[in-house]
């Protein structure tokens, strides 16, 4: 996220404070103080993770408190994998159909898939990674590939951990 | 004390060569199997009735039914461990409740009528003030009842999770070791006499959720039958995808898992990451128990096995003999 605080001492740690406060890890700050020296406030770039979707609202909040004020928030990365593994004809009922159930989605994709047919006619097998932004979002990209799997008699191997 | 024995398969002469081998103090009145029974208040001569069955001839007398050995022999604690049958546990059932109703102590091997009518044995025994005891129906020599009921008593189980079947493990392993199919692998098993002929029971994960259903009912108060375990077995799994878990250090294992309090019966393969403490070689059976105060716990040992499974067997009597009956 993009934050913009007035350009005094103790901002930036008044900036980052509210973060630990909620349970969330700096990845990185960015602070670009020259190509904003003419104006009286402080652009500072963060990089972080939070635990859990609910968090954000309230880390915005607190830092609204602390008179900092957020001028964007940038992309969400997918911080959730999970690995399964698939069996049956995946070919004949159209991987790339189950691979877009999951996708289009909006809010988690399959990363990586490794594919191994042994023969012509013989189930074969593959190994799909899923990313998601949230535990949430997670649990409703398994559903998906559950119910998928159901409809297209394939069989799942989920992890015994869960996400 | 003295006991009778219903079953003189694998369990019931392990039990036999155990009380012979070492000093258990224990008389056995009464003995019977599908075909003959014997019943002597001064003591069977266990030796003899091995050599016997061993021989192919029939233990006792084929006029002496279990029934009558159940009803008429003189005893403490009957010790059931006839084959288990999971659609209604008869003719078991009927022996478990007959000697509870004459206030004898029941300690059995036997799934089907634990799985199937735990809630009114346990019920029918604490009328008769007598102890019901079934170790040896989950996981064999490994005293997970026990450990649960007596050594964790206080604290509460949020998960448990583990491999409750040795056949599927053995199976499992091998096709990981290997890359044998899952066909090569059964047929490896049978060899072994690690499947039966017909091999549903434990391939379909049907023996790990009826394990799942009296964990659920007799130590976690749940109210469950086989109907309410999701289950899936290992039949459809390819070397290929166990080569794909290998890829990422993982493996494939059948897993049967509670989760009490979200109502979580399932049996299926999960991958599994190879440093897993459940993750145990060839027959070995290995279950993960969460707990609040403990943390959790993973106990590895033999699920299968005559003298295995008599070690549990012979573990519930002495525990009954400690605590219950005067005398021997």
């Amino acid at each position: 996220m993009k934050l913009e605080m007035r350009d005094q001492p103790g901002q930036l740690v008044a900036a980052l404070q509210p973060i630990s406060a909620v349970g969330g890890n700096i990845i990185a700050v960015i602070h670009q103080r020259e190509t904003l020296a003419a104006t009286e406030t402080l652009d500072v770039q963060i990089v972080l993770e939070l635990p859990e979707e609910g968090s954000l609202p309230k880390l915005l909040e607190l830092l609204r408190e602390q008179g900092v004020s957020v001028v964007r928030i940038g992309e969400q990365r997918l911080l959730y994998e999970c690995t399964l593994i698939t069996i049956g004809h995946l070919m004949h009922t159209d991987l790339s159909d189950t691979v877009d159930r999951i996708d289009t989605t909006g809010s988690a994709e399959v990363t990586d898939l490794s594919l191994a047919m042994p023969a012509i006619n013989s189930p074969s097998s593959a190994r799909i990674t899923i990313r998601s932004t949230t535990r949430e979002e997670m649990k409703k990209a398994i559903r998906i590939l559950r119910g998928v799997a159901e409809q297209k008699d394939l069989l799942i191997i989920e992890p015994l951990e869960g996400v | 004390m003295r006991i009778v024995i219903l079953g003189f398969g694998s369990v019931g002469r392990g039990i036999a060569r155990a009380i012979l081998a070492k000093n258990l103090d224990l008389t056995v009145t009464g003995l019977a199997d599908s075909r003959s029974g014997l019943i002597d208040p001064a003591g069977i001569d266990l030796l003899a009735a091995l050599d016997r069955k061993g021989n192919g001839d029939l233990c006792g007398n084929p006029d002496v039914s279990p029934a009558d050995v159940v009803a008429k022999a003189d005893y403490d604690v009957l010790v059931e461990v006839t084959p288990t049958n999971v659609d209604d546990g008869e003719p078991a059932l009927g022996y478990i409740r007959a000697a509870l109703g004459r206030s004898k102590h029941v300690v059995t091997s036997n799934k089907g009528p634990i799985a199937l009518a735990y809630p009114e044995l346990r019920d029918l025994a604490a009328a008769n003030g007598v102890f019901l005891k079934y170790e040896a129906t989950v996981c064999g020599a490994i005293p997970l009842i026990h450990a649960m009921q007596e050594g964790l008593a206080g604290n509460t189980i949020s998960r448990l999770y583990g491999v409750f079947n040795g056949t599927c493990n053995y199976i499992l392993t091998r096709m990981a070791e290997d890359s044998l199919t899952y066909e090569q692998a059964l047929a490896e098993a049978r060899e072994l006499g690690y499947a039966e002929a017909d091999p549903t029971y434990d391939v379909e994960g049907i023996d790990a959720a009826i394990k799942l259903v009296i964990l659920a009912n007799a130590i976690l108060d749940m109210r469950t039958t086989l109907d309410d375990v999701e289950r899936t077995g290992i039949t459809l799994l390819t070397p290929e995808a166990l080569r794909l878990a290998e890829d990422q250090d993982c493996t494939i294992r059948l897993i049967g898992e509670i989760v009490p309090e979200a109502g979580v019966l399932r049996v299926s393969p999960r991958i599994v990451a190879k440093a897993h403490p459940l993750v145990v070689e060839g027959t070995l059976n290995a279950v993960t128990v969460e707990t609040d105060l403990a943390g959790d716990l993973t106990f590895i040992g033999k699920g299968a096995g005559s003298t295995e499974t008599a070690s549990a067997v012979i573990g519930d009597l002495l525990y009954i003999r400690e605590r219950h009956v005067q005398g021997s």
